[in-house]
């Protein structure tokens, strides 16, 4: 056969082949099938780890009570027991390093996350003590009347 | 055409040879092979959301989008709360401002105002990535940047995605967006980093009410495992034969 036939067949081998240089080059070396199926397992395995490196910024109460414990007792007994103290006073990260000192977060704002009434049937939002915002003290701070440490009305 | 049996013979050798060759290419895995490469199967992470206790006080929404460093004032989140408000006249209101990331402190639903008296049934519903077991999402993604871990996560490569958005409108949820930051798919990882340590997902700590719960569905003593095991559990949307792995507890014909 003449060369003007084989020509473009070297061609079209030679991009074939510079096609699979450069994806070995390109693609890492652990992108493939980790798994029972190609078509939901098919990643590169190192990116697993990128996500278990995020790092964590709320730490729990746990961590909290090793230098505040007479603060979480305070909470732990108190109709509040159940929140964490991360939900006020913003997450810890690396404090008592990085922050130095916790945001604490006092506005009437989060009080009313939970504390507005809403008579929703069928809701444990109905349960809750609820007030009307725009009639209880509006523009006053919560914490101003109630201990967010201990918000019994028995105790004010 | 004639063929003598000798002749036939032979060609029937040769194609059943040529047959043969390929499938020596295959390889006879062990049992132990096979497990190797499918991972430690021991674990599957599932979602337990019951519509009861959640009160809409968005306080998972807010660690959600500190712990995952989600941009706080972008409207955009990895979870997010809604009210759903149904009267006596069979008028049904839906919203989710901000995702509930400031939680419901109005009785006012947008500009409308609701008269208690005619509400017949109101509610919660904190939505996030369903973690699907068949996820249409990955199905779709043509460079392979997402997937679905061997504990039955699925996750993004920030690394490798490339922006082209066809998870995110792939999702029959609408779980996923794009991220302002990274400019990549982004979605609810279950907060992969805390619970590959032992910690619970930011959103279920958050949560006071207990509303949110994440649990291990291989463990048959997972009290997790055990609640959707044996209470009356739905999930969202099954007629797309997602196989989603967050179980609510209490969902309404509304919720959609």
């Amino acid at each position: 056969m003449k060369s003007h036939v084989w020509r473009p067949l070297y061609l079209a081998l030679g991009a074939i082949a510079l096609l699979l240089v450069a994806r070995k080059l390109m693609v890492p070396a652990d992108f493939g099938v980790h798994g029972a199926s190609f078509t939901y397992n098919f990643y590169r395995l190192a990116s697993i780890d990128d996500w278990k490196n995020m790092p964590v910024h709320y730490r729990g109460k746990d961590t909290c009570t090793d230098c505040h414990e007479d603060k979480v007792k305070a909470i732990n007994a108190s109709p509040h027991a159940q929140i964490q103290c991360e939900n006020c006073h913003g997450p810890a990260g690396d404090h008592p390093d990085n922050p130095e000192l916790l945001e604490i977060d006092r506005s009437r704002a989060l009080c009313l996350r939970c504390h507005t009434g809403l008579p929703y049937p069928s809701s444990h939002r109905a349960d809750l003590p609820g007030v009307d915002p725009e009639n209880h003290n509006p523009r006053t701070e919560c914490a101003e009347c109630h201990n967010p440490h201990n918000p019994d009305l028995e105790a004010m | 055409m004639s063929t003598s049996r000798r002749q036939f013979l032979k060609s029937a050798l040769a194609s059943a040879a040529v047959t043969a060759l390929p499938l020596s290419a295959f390889r006879l895995l062990s049992p132990a092979e096979v497990r190797a490469a499918i991972g430690d199967a021991r674990v599957r992470w599932a979602f337990l959301v019951d519509t009861y206790k959640c009160v809409g006080c968005g306080l998972c929404v807010k660690a959600c989008k500190r712990e995952n460093e989600v941009p706080y004032d972008v409207p955009v989140s990895r979870t997010w709360v809604e009210r759903y408000v149904v009267l006596k006249n069979g008028k049904s209101y839906i919203e989710s401002p901000n995702g509930g990331r400031d939680g419901y402190t109005s009785p006012k639903i947008g500009e409308s105002n609701i008269n208690p008296d005619e509400i017949v049934k109101a509610f919660f519903v904190p939505k996030l990535c369903n973690h699907c077991e068949k996820p249409a999402c990955v199905q779709v993604c043509p460079v392979g940047a997402t997937y679905q871990t061997n504990d039955g996560v699925v996750l993004i490569d920030r690394k490798w995605c490339i922006g082209c958005g066809y998870c995110i409108m792939a999702c029959p949820y609408g779980v996923r967006f794009f991220h302002p930051v990274y400019k990549v798919a982004e979605k609810c990882t279950f907060c992969y980093h805390r619970i590959s340590k032992g910690l619970k997902a930011a959103c279920v700590q958050a949560c006071p009410f207990g509303a949110r719960q994440i649990g291990n569905l291989k463990d048959p003593n997972d009290p997790v495992t055990k609640q959707i095991m044996t209470q009356r559990v739905s999930v969202l949307k099954e007629e797309y034969g997602t196989k989603p792995q967050v179980f609510y507890i209490g969902l309404d014909a509304n919720v959609r």
